[in-house]
């Protein structure tokens, strides 16, 4: 079982890395939000500085979106997905693999690149960490979330435009506890309690999601 | 229960609700007759708020209803992945757009409500952007429903979200609020205190029970159209398949 795990995560990883259009995308789509922003906003540096956690929050959550239509439909085109369904690997475990390696390859990299797209919006030194934390354990509640909103979009073609219009709403506590981790540093706010909500909402999300998720596919044709 | 599950026979639906439709209709009109006339004529004007306070009389009951329908979306989407009920998806279906609709009316009642009151059209509080966010999730599955052509996996899926969306609002809720009290006091809408009066408690009940009832028939008219709508598909199916076996006889 655990086997099958590690094929579906391993196979999911060697595609986002060498068939191009996952992680990678993800980032520079991240790179360009950030940058585009403080064109709208002016080059004032305090300002920036002030909502730059928020800024960064966005753009991580936009940049998440934009690959996740593509997280099952793949493999509803080119026929994988009936074998993982056919599959003695329970569907649920599956798409956790799946939603995990998602994770790998967007949530993770757009977390390590945080603090230096940090430079740009102008972030405090003592800002950095709790940023980079709350992104390490927020991102993957996006990603889990996005896995269920892909599983129910799998079949539709026009499924990345629907995808965040399903997965907003969902992704508000996340945004808002994100952003005030990120803000605490600068407050009297404590940073632990943001972050354990943090934790706690991406644990929810992997369990929910991933149910969601295996439902959602394992409709009967 | 076998009660309830001779009502979930379409055909039994479409002959109960025929009958109770003109009734739900009727009481809602004379009830929201009622109300209204109270409302206009005989409750008073708030010694603070002036005539605005009659705005409460519609706001209250929409947001009442918002989450009612969803509430009913909830038990059907039960119904659906559960016992696999048609009734219950076309039930989910056609409550959809009347939820989404008292949302609607909360939101806009409540904005001319906030305009002489706070002065502005929209401020981010607690609860207008909780009934946003629900709002949103209405429009999302709206938007789903009308993705996927074929109905049976539509409703499904439907379902799926929804229940994702029930277990989420109270998370919602609650992060909301700690947000709204973080960014600002809670000092803009605050009701003070529960202690409404009764001369305008009586018209808020006349008036919640006639909207209550006016969305039942509203809900009741969807689902029977709504029937009436996969009827026809279904027949047009048929229709189709006899006319290709028939142009295939021929063609032999």
């Amino acid at each position: 079982m655990s086997r099958a795990f590690l094929a579906i995560l391993r196979r999911d990883l060697a595609l986002a890395v060498r068939a191009g259009g996952g992680g990678e995308l993800a980032l520079v789509f991240f790179l360009t939000v950030v940058v585009l922003i403080p064109f709208a906003l002016g080059p004032d540096l305090n300002l920036l500085s002030r909502i730059g956690p928020a800024i960064l929050w966005l753009g991580a959550l936009l940049a998440t979106l934009i690959g996740l239509d593509r997280l099952f439909q793949a493999d509803e085109e080119d026929g994988s997905l009936d074998l993982i369904r056919g599959a003695p690997l329970p569907l649920e475990l599956a798409v956790f693999a799946k939603a995990l390696a998602h994770w790998l390859t967007t949530g993770l990299p757009l977390t390590l690149a945080a603090p230096l797209l940090g430079l740009l919006v102008a972030l405090p030194a003592e800002g950095v960490v709790p940023l980079t934390a709350s992104l390490a354990l927020g991102t993957p509640a996006l990603s889990f979330i996005g896995a269920a909103a892909a599983a129910l979009t799998a079949s539709l073609r026009r499924g990345g435009l629907i995808l965040p219009i399903l997965v907003a709403p969902l992704c508000v506590p996340v945004l808002i506890f994100g952003v005030s981790a990120s803000d605490a540093a600068r407050g009297p706010m404590p940073l632990q309690s943001p972050l354990l909500i943090l934790a706690a909402l991406s644990l929810m999300a992997a369990a929910v999601g991933c149910v969601a998720a295996a439902a959602a596919l394992r409709q009967p044709d | 229960m076998a009660s309830l599950t001779e009502l979930a026979n379409p055909a039994r639906f479409m002959r109960l609700s025929s009958v109770l439709l003109p009734w739900l209709a009727g009481a809602a009109a004379v009830l929201l007759a009622i109300g209204f006339y109270l409302v206009w004529f005989v409750a008073p004007s708030d010694y603070q708020q002036g005539e605005t306070i009659k705005i409460m009389y519609i706001h209250v009951p929409a947001a009442w209803l918002a989450l009612m329908f969803y509430s009913m979306m909830t038990l059907s989407a039960l119904g659906v992945l559960v016992w696999r009920h048609p009734l219950a998806d076309v039930a989910q279906q056609a409550a959809a757009p009347i939820g989404a609709c008292w949302a609607l009316i909360c939101l806009l009642t409540g904005s001319f409500w906030g305009k002489p009151m706070w002065g502005t059209y929209w401020v981010w509080d607690a609860r207008l952007t909780s009934m946003l966010v629900l709002f949103l999730l209405y429009l999302g599955l709206i938007a789903l429903r009308r993705a996927i052509d074929e109905p049976s996996r539509a409703g499904r899926a439907v379902a799926i979200l929804t229940l994702v969306g029930c277990v989420n609002i109270p998370i919602i809720k609650f992060s909301v609020d700690w947000w709204s009290t973080l960014h600002q006091p809670a000092s803009v809408l605050r009701l003070s205190g529960p202690t409404i009066h009764s001369s305008m408690l009586w018209p808020l009940v006349i008036t919640a029970v006639g909207f209550t009832l006016l969305a039942l028939a509203l809900h009741c008219a969807a689902m029977q159209a709504e029937i009436l709508r996969r009827r026809v598909r279904t027949l047009t199916i048929f229709e189709a398949e006899r006319l290709d076996r028939l142009s295939l006889q021929a063609a032999q």
